[in-house]
Order: structure tokens, then sequence, then C-alpha cells
């Protein structure tokens, strides 16, 4: 077998892919996996190999700690790992181009497992382009791999588990609260409490939640509930933050960092540039793929697993990674169709347990309406800086699609390819259209996933990789 | 705008921020060690030439982008720090020599 | 509203035709198509460009020249109108020469088409790699660049401004767009044309088909055959760098914004927009070749469109015999021959004909004489 032939090309070293990784060695296929990261983990387990060396482990929280065992296993299956991979273009059949160490190559598998989680939902308002905006899980990530807090006390705000958690993450590592502007409208949990299932395993979820919350509340920093809107302000970085909650009450503080979240949503560009059928997750307000009950998309031998098949947290991840696994050994003969089901059948298991909880959250955290309909100053495409405003004045007029409002504004041309704009503008053209936003569509997604230099393009090997 | 809360000790490298040295800790980000600067943009946008900093440090917003060793528009939250490391902040649009 | 005139297709061409006509003071109402669409106006490159056109048809040497001409007042008009800068620059554009025989070779083919017209003195130039040199100061050529071509009167613009500032003049002047309005069936019905779209009828005593691949399905409707064939062209765009290439070339050019845009791939696999890395990397060491310094600037995106090519590459207009009011106009220039389309090919439309000039784009030239 060539060196650049595997039987299965994962993308994405988080847990589903790992899952995936392991499972498919165990059944025979060869396999390689690829990531941006320098290390195994995905962004939940983000430097756990090096954090569990540390006394900051500790710090960090249990569902953090069981990333370690995680990454043993990963590393000991025998995959092919390849980090600080940057995977920019698959071809069918497939045929997958990326970069590592500014060299581009090429590498060929007969199976596709996209495992490349999700990102935070893009919430725009006037402001969040300054520095010292960022995204809580941005903060997160700087606690985790670079024992980073913000310098002084900081301001979050937001909306679902993630600030929590950072949240008491932060005061566990002798961080400083200013305090939480909590965007959760009023009234959410009555509306998510009739999404509650049964079974006594997820009081023990609830209960963790809800431990967050007496920790946090005793730290004593205020919690200004049901804020509908904000505005970060300052000359060249942020300085001061205004706030208007859902009964007008306003405020303006003084701030150095602003950290916001506004839940999570899938990564769908890999899908989409592949082809992959997508369609709108009311739940979730986003895009997630067509997939059947293995994970395969549309496109055959295509499979997505993790967050990226709809957001459902690392304990949904594992099992739909082994589950595309064990789909892709039966199909490339190395286990029986018979085989796969049985071993499917507990993977399944896990999985559905672990989303029970899922609808109640979604409910819970959706994000409030403001989201999805930033006042016209705010610049919703940060890369081309195209306003709101602008994109509402052009989707008055006739009644455009997404793809000409782009070519027609610019919005979503600039390096990150719409991954911070696609759903803003799509809302925005389905409120001023009064057509539902499952209907506008997203952007057209077009290579390469990540920006490459035409130096690395020109030195592409054509003949690469036959054998 | 952020600060490290232990000392790296036998992980400290030094990289150079337009070429001013400033200490890292092998494992972290070229843009973890921007956020802890000072000056903590990395970069003025192209078109009105605002400044930018990291902002979701997983890869999807591209915010970060600074030179790296001569190489522009990298990501530097995908970008582990190695010693001796020569990071610039990229001002307005690039220069074709650049 | 009941239009005097429906233009199918909201491309650059049809566009261009519908403001035209509205200038006219026609009430035209223009149909769009879905945004999922084909739409070659989204790929364009946006030269606006002579130099090499028109081998084996001096008619399109004319129309091309003459569309050229209209350019700088066009452009003036409609972004008085807008507001919207189209960014159209005539200072000249370039075909960069590899090699002595590629030098060579470029002397040789533009020496051909202007002997085909045979009058006035050339209006293009070979320049060697020192006068090269000299017209870009802030370009390093690669070492196997020998020279250019230089064509006076070729520019380039920004197609998708061009395309936004073409529907909101239309606007405008009291036209109206529909996007998302596909077009069905058209149904002749005593002098007016009835077209069917999904869920509602439209009637108008003229039509014109402007609707790209689309179009033939629609035409064949009103007794015209207009063959068409699918070509992809493969474009890449790079970052946004600062000015360092003042005019723009064949195959690259630096827009207003500053992105480089490099391209076009040519071949022919039917109805597939998707991309190839092949193409990419190809473009990419033709770019290099010319500019070695591009080898450090970042691809942002590459993207494919499909080409409206009639057997001989050149356009068809059209008035149908069987169905008169109904009109055709396919190209695949439609950057160039914009303004033509809004001065010329409108006015004729809106006066009830074509003039014997453009006999020669008729799509009867592709007529197979019927066996008897």
């Amino acid at each position: 077998m060539n060196a650049n032939e595997t039987d299965l090309l994962i993308v994405g070293a988080g847990p589903a892919g790992m899952a995936a990784a392991v499972t498919a060695r165990s059944q025979g296929l060869s396999v390689r996996v690829l990531d941006d990261q320098p290390a195994p983990g995905g962004q939940i387990w983000r430097a756990i190999e090096t954090v569990a060396e540390t006394p900051r482990i500790a710090r960090l929280g249990e569902a953090y700690r069981a990333g370690a065992d995680r990454a043993a296993a990963f590393r000991a299956c025998g995959a092919l790992y390849e980090p600080e991979s940057q995977l920019w273009q698959i071809e069918p059949g497939f045929r997958a181009f990326l970069t590592q160490q500014g060299r581009a190559r090429s590498v060929t598998a007969r199976a596709v497992i996209l495992a490349t989680g999700a990102q935070e939902r893009p919430a725009p308002f006037p402001g969040w382009t300054l520095p010292g905006v960022l995204t809580v899980g941005a903060a997160q990530i700087l606690l985790k791999t670079a024992d980073s807090v913000p310098t002084s006390p900081v301001w979050i705000a937001g909306c679902g588990p993630l600030p929590l958690l950072y949240m008491t993450q932060l005061l566990a590592a002798g961080g400083q609260i200013a305090g939480f502007l909590d965007t959760t409208p009023r009234g959410r949990l009555g509306a998510a409490l009739r999404h509650l299932p049964q079974g006594l395993g997820l009081l023990a979820d609830l209960a963790k939640g809800l431990s967050w919350s007496l920790a946090l509340r005793r730290a004593g920093f205020p919690i200004i509930r049901h804020v509908a809107e904000l505005r970060a302000e300052g000359e060249g970085r942020l300085e001061s933050l205004h706030y208007r909650a859902e009964d007008g009450r306003e405020g303006e503080v003084a701030a150095e960092v602003l950290l916001v979240h506004e839940g999570v949503v899938p990564n769908i560009h890999a899908p989409l540039a592949l082809g992959c059928a997508v369609s709108w997750h009311a739940g979730q307000h986003c895009y997630v793929p067509d997939l059947d009950s293995w994970g395969e998309t549309s496109q055959p031998n295509v499979f997505v697993a993790g967050d990226g098949a709809g957001v459902g947290g690392a304990e949904a991840a594992e099992p739909r990674g082994r589950i595309a696994a064990l789909r892709v050994a039966a199909r490339l003969g190395t286990l029986g169709e018979g085989a796969a089901e049985s071993a499917a059948r507990p993977e399944r298991g896990r999985l559905s347990r672990a989303l029970a909880l899922r609808p109640f959250l979604d409910a819970l955290y959706a994000p409030r309406p403001q989201v999805f309909a930033p006042a016209d100053e705010t610049l919703v495409c940060r890369c081309e800086e195209v306003t709101a405003g602008e994109l509402r004045a052009r989707a008055v007029q006739g009644r455009p699609g997404p793809n000409q409002i782009k070519a027609f504004t610019r919005a979503g041309m600039g390096p990150c390819q719409g991954r911070q704009c696609g759903y803003t503008m799509a809302h925005i053209i389905a409120t001023a259209q009064n057509r539902p936003v499952e209907e506008v569509g997203f952007y057209r997604i077009r290579p390469p996933l990540k920006p490459v230099t035409l130096g690395e393009l020109a030195s592409l090997d054509e003949r690469e990789p036959a054998a | 705008m952020f600060r490290k809360l232990h000392d790296p000790g036998a992980q400290t490298v030094t990289i150079f921020i337009d070429g001013r040295p400033v200490p890292a800790e092998l494992g972290e980000s070229v843009a973890a060690v921007l956020l802890r600067q000072p000056e903590a943009w990395c970069r003025t946008t192209p078109i009105s030439e605002s400044p930018r900093a990291p902002y979701c440090m997983m890869g999807v917003c591209f915010e970060c982008l600074v030179e790296v060793d001569g190489l522009a528009s990298v990501q530097g939250c995908l970008t582990p720090v190695r010693n001796g490391m020569r990071v610039a902040r990229q001002q307005g649009p690039r220069s074709l020599s650049a | 509203m009941r239009p005097d005139i429906i233009v199918i297709g909201g491309g650059t061409v049809g566009a261009a035709i519908a403001y035209g006509l509205a200038k006219q003071r026609q009430q035209v109402l223009l149909l769009d198509g879905d945004d999922g669409d084909f739409r070659a106006a989204r790929a364009n490159f946006g030269l606006v460009w002579l130099q090499g056109k028109g081998l084996g048809m001096p008619a399109y040497q004319v129309l091309t020249r003459d569309s050229i001409a209209l350019w700088r007042g066009f452009t003036n008009e409609i972004e008085a109108e807008t507001k919207i800068d189209l960014a159209y620059e005539q200072n000249g554009g370039l075909a960069f020469c590899l090699g002595e025989e590629g030098f060579e070779k470029r002397r040789h083919d533009l020496m051909r088409l202007h002997n085909q017209r045979g009058e006035r003195a050339p209006d293009w130039a070979m320049l060697d790699r020192s006068a090269l040199e000299r017209l870009l100061p802030k370009v390093a050529l690669g070492p196997n660049v020998t020279g250019a071509s230089f064509g006076r009167h070729d520019g380039h613009a920004n197609p998708l401004r061009l395309l936004a500032a073409l529907h909101e003049a239309l606007l405008r002047h009291g036209g109206g767009i529909r996007h998302r309005a596909r077009v069905e069936r058209i149904e002749p019905v005593g002098r007016d044309f009835r077209l069917i779209l999904d869920g509602e009828t439209l009637v108008a005593p003229r039509i014109v088909i402007a609707a790209g691949l689309g179009s033939p399905a629609l035409a064949r409707q009103v007794g015209l055959v207009v063959p068409l064939r699918p070509e992809r062209g493969q474009v890449l765009v790079t970052e946004r760098l600062e000015p360092f290439l003042p005019l723009p070339a064949s195959g690259l050019r630096q827009t207003g914004e500053g992105t480089v845009m490099i391209g076009a791939t040519k071949d022919n696999p039917g109805f597939d927009v998707s991309t190839t890395a092949e193409a990419a990397a190809g473009l990419s060491r033709k770019t290099i070749e010319i500019v070695p310094a591009l080898a450090q600037v970042r691809l942002v995106r590459q993207w494919a469109g499909l080409r409206i090519m009639t057997p001989d590459g050149h356009p068809i207009y059209a008035q149908s015999q069987s169905h008169p009011g109904a009109f055709v106009a396919l190209c695949h220039s439609g950057v160039t021959l914009a303004a033509f389309h809004a001065e010329t090919l409108a006015g004729a439309i809106a006066a009830g004909g074509l003039p014997e000039n453009l006999s020669p784009f008729h799509q009867r030239r592709f007529d197979v004489p019927q066996a008897a």
C-alpha cells in the first residue's frame, strides 16, 4: 500500500474522531487522522495530555480529566496521526488535500469520517470586533492550553452551559469575574421543562449544572438576568460595555475583556464543500448534515460524527464516532453486516442516553432573537466589514438569496468563508423577506477550506499519489 | 488582556513579536502569547485598518492572522510557538514583497 | 403592472438589456433565477477586453470594439444613477509571454487578427521585457517572462458591482426584478407571450431570453433553436494585497479591493461546477512563473463557472421569425459587451427589430440544412 493511502480518513481528533479511529483500527482498517491542533483531544480536551501531568488538571473538572484515557487509547491504536494538518479540499474518490508545516500534499482514502466538531455560534453586536471581545470558548482554550486568565475582572455575557463551566473553572484558577450578563430570555425554564425526559441518570447532569450556579452565586459577582442587547465601545480596544435587559434596564460599565457565548453550531463547511445535503435543525437553530442511522451523509462513504452531526457533546460524539467506524468496516469488508449491527447496538443505546437531555438544553438555551437581528451598524461579516444595515438594504430588493447578496456585498468572501456571518445573513434575509429561515439556505462553500498559498498549490505533485 | 498563572520554567522559550523578545511556553499558540502583550492586537484589517485581536482561538474566525517567520496571514491560534520564532503584526493589506 | 417586455435571466446580459430597455421608457420586468443556479455572472473574471478577440469572425471584433467604445459613457451614467463604483479602468491590458517562442507566437496571432480587419495602425504593441518592467515597477517578473502584448483599449471592471449596479439602475428606471422566478413554460397567445412560473402566470407582448445555459429549453418554445454547451472555467482569488499590478492581464489581474484574480481554465465536464485541485495547482504554477512573489500569497477562494458557449464561441442575437416579439441574447462576454447590450441592443429590441449588422449573430448560422 502506498504511504499516502489508507482505508479510512478521519478529519478531527476530538472525542468522535479518536473513538472512530480506535474502533476502525480494532476492525483491521488502516486509518489516517488529520487534525489542525498540535495534540489530540478536540476542543473539549484541548491540551489534555500536557495538563494531565500538572496540578492544573484538578481545577478543570472531571469531564476534562476523562480525556486523558481517550487520548492514550487513541495514541496506542495504530492510526496514522497527523497533527497540525490543515485540510483544505476533498475531491471525490477520495483524495484529500492538506497543508502540514507549510507543505501541501494529498492523501487518498476509501471512506471519510468528518469529525470536525462545532464552533461557537456567531452572535454579532456593535463592537464585537474590538480587541478585548473574545468568545467564552476562546478564554477556556486559553485556560487549558496556556494557563492564561483575563488580567482584570472579566465580564461574561451569554447563555448555555459553557459560560457557567468556564466561570467555575476561572474562579478555581484564581481569576476574577466582574459580572455575568445572562442572556437567557425570561420564561425559558418553563418551556424547557416540557422536554425534560424521564430517567434518574439525567438528574446527575442537572445537579451538576445547578452546582455551578451555586458556586457562582457564592462568588458574589453581579448577575444581570435576561440581557437582550449588548454594545462594546472603545478606541482601538474594548473600554466599556453597554447592556440592555428585556425589561429596559440598562447599564454601562468599564471593561477590558468581554467574553461572549451563545451556544455552539456544527462545523458544516467540510460537508457542504463535499456536496453533502443539510437540513435545518429547528431545535438547535442551525443546519446539520442529513445522516442515516450510521452517520453516513448523502454522499456515499462520507460520514459525519461528533458535534458536526448536530450538537450533542462528548458523550454523544464518541458513540457516533464508533458507529460510523463500524459501518465503514462493514463497507470495506473487514466486518460482517450482522456483526456491525450487533456491535453498534450498545453504542446506539449510549448515543440515545447522551442525547436524551439535549432537547431540554436546546430549549432552555435557545438563542435570544436579538442574536439573529443585530443593529444596522453591526459588522456582520468581520472579514469584509459588511454591516447588518447593508445586508438588510440588499435583502429587500427583489428577493435575493445569500449567494446573490454575497456577490453584491462581499459578505462571506473573506478568509473565514462565512463561518462568522453565514447564519446572520440567513436570518437577515428571512426577516427582510418574511420567509422561514430554513428556506433561505446557506453560502455555496468553495475550496480551499483553509487559505493555502499559491506556492503550496504550485508544488503539488499531480502524479501523487498514484502507486 | 490575559496573564499566565504559572512560571513555565524549563518550558520557557523566547519568541520575537515585531522584533521584541517575549517569553512563551512550549505548547501554547502564538495567539495566546499575543493576548498577554500590552498591545494585544495582532493585525489591522486590510479594509478600514481597524485593529483586531484573536477572537475564537479555534481556527474559525481568522482574526489572528499574523506573519510567522516571514510567511504572512498565518492563523496564530493554530501555530504553536517555537524558540526564536519571529512574529509580526500585519498592518492593512499585505505588500507583495512582504 | 403589465410589463411591455419581460427579460428572462437576471445575469449580466439580461440585466444590461433590461436596464437599457427601461431607459427607453419600456415597462420592464426582469426575472432572475434561483440562488443556487449556475450563474456565470457571479463567476466572471471582469475583463473589458479587446486584444485577441474575433479571429474568424470580423463582426465579433467590431462588436467588441463598439462596446468598449461605449463603456466609459455607460460607466459614468450608471455610476451617477446608482452611486455604485464599477471600478472601471481602461489603461490598457497585457498578455504575458513566456520564452522567445511565446513572444513570437503572440505577435503572429495578433498580426493575423489585425490583417483580418486590415485597416489603420494596430491598437496593440509588443513590449519586450525591459519595456514591461518599466510599465510594472512593483513587479519582479519571473525569469521566463520575455515580454507582453499590450492592448490599448483593454481594461477591467468589477463584474459583481456591475451586476449589482445594473439591477439597481433598472429599479431606478421603474423596472421590476423578481428573484427565484423560474420560467417553466412559454406559451405564445395571440400577439402575447404567457410565461408560466411556479404558482403564477405573467403576460407580455415581448420577451427577451437571456437565461444563459437555461435558454435553449425556453427558446425552443418560441421557435428558436440555440445550440449551447457549458464550458467550465475555474478561477482563483487571493487575499487582499497592496496595489502592485497597475494593469490587468489576461489571466491575472488585481482588483480594486486588492485581491488578485487568476484564471481561467477551460474544460468540458458538462454541467459540473466543482473545482479541482489540479486546476488550482496549474493556475498557481502559471502565475508564479510570471510573478514569483505571488507564491507567498494565500488563495482565499477557488470557484468554477460555466461559460455559455455556442458552437463557434460567438454570441447569438436573434428574433424569432415564427413568434415575432421573442428575442434571444446569449454570449460569454457579458462584461465586455454590457455597454453594447444596454445601449445598442436594448435600443434595437425596443424599436422592434435587430439591425442588419447583427445578422451574422443570428442563430440560423448553426441551422443544419433539413433533408427534404
